[in-house]
């Protein structure tokens, strides 16, 4: 009895979480544009979808920005969480407490400090200060996936491929990197579905001109989705999940 | 934007901040007689100056100057009395001729509010109650699939991991066009007979769009921490004749904290400081403090700058009071909060 009351109100939490994500699925499928009448199905979003220019442009910007993001970061945070491992204590403490604030503030906050960071500077919001944003937000997390591998690294094996005369950058490329790859990678995949999935930082650091997927919903949901956002977010629904599929099979196999 | 007054020694700031690096920088190797591996780390150390610890200084700095760039503290004033840098901003002349016209502060929107503070209050006991919920609705989920016996478990909390990663603002519009006037559930009352009601725009529909939002961020750590507790525990308290609910009590929830931490940190924090959600699904009719300030620096006066500056300032200060108290239930970090 009890097994089943368990089981129904797992159900229904997962009802919770998943009806509001089938009903747009499903809408998405629907012929008509009305949210509440079924008028049949068909592909039409779909393929108006493909047509929309301002959807479009704001796909290619989102996934532009997360490739960019993400490959950015990972060099970036693959050479900082080399450098802070072989740091003394000290100045270790001081870069892993910097590195948490982008982790621990309001994206909000963040997303206004660096607003306010380019108009300081008089950088006009865009493209490039969107990128520059999500790359700050991203190191941390590639840092944070790094880091464990390089402890798990044997220390001597460094110093050994500089005593048998490799140069630090040589035995960086032939020593540590294969070790910390596994670490690089995954760290590289959360950057790219943070980026993928940020609103409040690109929000605050982009210009209405230039809009990644997040702004453009925002900016049209206050006036009602379009039928087209429908079929878009089925399908980046489905994206993730078979990003999610891979990383986890992914952690699984290193697991093993 | 419009013109900002950026004083010559911000500049000069930057640019001397650069050269001191790049002096430190020689320094150290030439110190150390080559290169050594901490350096892998100064261009990112160089990042987090630029992009980290300046934008984090200039929010200091726009809240406790006006908008001509003279220290204040009027912004804060702001915190407590909503339209006091306003007020103070008018001039004086000006304010004497409408007091003549008989216009009071209130007819001119100057009076002494309290939107500020009474919005921060609501939001924190918006985010409380969401937490709440979340670990009602979220631990007793995570204890049953944790359960050895339970074999869909590790299935189903991948189902749980999934809207975890989606983006927040696509899963806040799927909840508003299922609640909206000719939405889904609405079409099943009509249908069942009970009609259509209004189930947008009020703080109920954003309290259930936290949630819906916020609840696998409270379900995953929990359920990670009872995964990996050693089951004999509670077995053994069972063979030493503790019964079901003691042995939760006395044994697997005190086990579980850290998780029930780490999820407490990862609802509270972004439910205290989100905006969109109540912007979509309270329709403008419900305000956060997150609204608050997103609407200072929507505004294109600059006084309302340095005062959204002020209250993003406050907050990020809670923030760290609250994850600084929370540090100290769970040292270890053990509950994961990252995934």
């Amino acid at each position: 009895m009890t097994k089943i009351l368990k089981r129904v109100y797992l159900g229904l939490i997962l009802l919770f979480l998943y009806v509001p994500i089938i009903v747009l699925i499903v809408q998405s499928f629907n012929a008509g544009k009305s949210r509440a009448k079924w008028e049949g199905f068909s592909f039409t979003w779909y393929g108006q979808l493909f047509n929309d220019p301002s959807i479009m442009n704001a796909l290619w910007i989102t996934v532009s920005i997360a490739v960019l993001a993400a490959l950015f970061s990972a060099v970036l945070g693959t050479l900082a969480a080399i450098g802070i491992h072989a740091m003394r204590r000290r100045p270790q403490a001081v870069m892993l407490t910097l590195n948490n604030i982008p982790m621990t503030m309001p994206d909000i906050v963040t997303g206004i400090s660096l607003m306010l960071l380019f108009i300081f500077t008089k950088v006009e919001r865009g493209y490039v200060t969107m990128l520059l944003a999500h790359i700050t937000f991203d190191v941390p997390y590639v840092i944070l996936s790094v880091m464990p591998k390089l402890q798990q690294m044997n220390k001597n094996t460094y110093e050994a491929a500089l005593d048998l005369g490799a140069t630090p950058v040589y035995a960086l490329f032939h020593v540590i990197l294969p070790e910390v790859m596994p670490g690089v990678i995954t760290g590289a995949m959360l950057a790219f579905t943070l980026s993928l999935d940020d609103f409040t930082i690109s929000y605050f650091t982009t210009s209405p001109l230039v809009q990644n997927l997040s702004t453009l919903i925002y900016s049209q949901a206050r006036r009602g989705i379009k039928p087209t956002m429908n079929a878009l977010s089925a399908l980046m629904f489905l994206v993730l999940l078979a990003l999610l599929l891979v990383v986890n099979r992914r952690t699984d196999s290193e697991k093993a | 934007m419009t013109d900002f007054r950026v004083p010559a020694w911000g500049y000069w700031i930057m640019g001397v901040g650069l050269a001191a690096f790049i002096v430190m920088l020689v320094m150290y190797i030439r110190r150390n007689r080559g290169f050594k591996r901490p350096l892998f780390a100064s261009p990112y150390v160089l990042w987090l100056v630029v992009f980290t610890v300046i934008p984090c200084l200039l929010v200091a700095y726009f809240s406790f100057t006006d908008y001509q760039g003279n220290f204040t503290l009027d912004n804060f004033k702001d915190f407590w009395d909503s339209n006091y840098t306003a007020r103070k901003a008018m001039d004086p002349e000006e304010m004497k001729m409408y007091e003549e016209m008989g216009l009071t502060l209130e007819d001119l929107g100057l009076e002494r509010g309290t939107i500020n503070i009474n919005t921060l209050v609501f939001s924190l006991w918006m985010a409380f109650l969401c937490t709440v919920i979340c670990l009602l609705l979220g631990y007793p989920a995570a204890h049953i699939m944790a359960n050895r016996d339970f074999k869909l478990g590790p299935t189903l909390v991948v189902l749980f991991i999934v809207p975890m990663w989606m983006n927040f603002l696509l899963r806040t519009v799927a909840m508003m066009t299922l609640l909206e006037d000719n939405g889904v559930i609405n079409s099943l009352l009509e249908a069942v007979g009970i009609g259509r009601q209004k189930l947008l725009n009020n703080v109920a529909a954003v309290q259930v769009g936290m949630v819906y939002n916020f609840l696998p961020f409270m379900v995953f750590p929990i359920y990670n921490v009872l995964n990996k507790m050693d089951y004999k525990l509670s077995e053994a308290a069972m063979d030493l004749g503790c019964d079901k609910w003691h042995t939760f009590y006395k044994v697997t929830l005190p086990l579980s904290l850290p998780g029930v931490v780490s999820g407490i940190t990862m609802v509270f924090m972004p439910a205290v400081t989100t905006f969109y959600i109540s912007r979509l699904l309270g329709g403008g009719k419900v305000q956060l403090f997150g609204d608050l300030i997103e609407a200072k620096f929507l505004s294109t006066s600059l006084r309302e700058w340095n005062v959204g500056s002020a209250l993003s300032l406050i907050m990020m200060i809670l923030i760290l009071i609250s994850l600084g108290l929370l540090r100290k239930v769970d040292p270890e970090g053990e509950g994961g909060g990252m995934v």
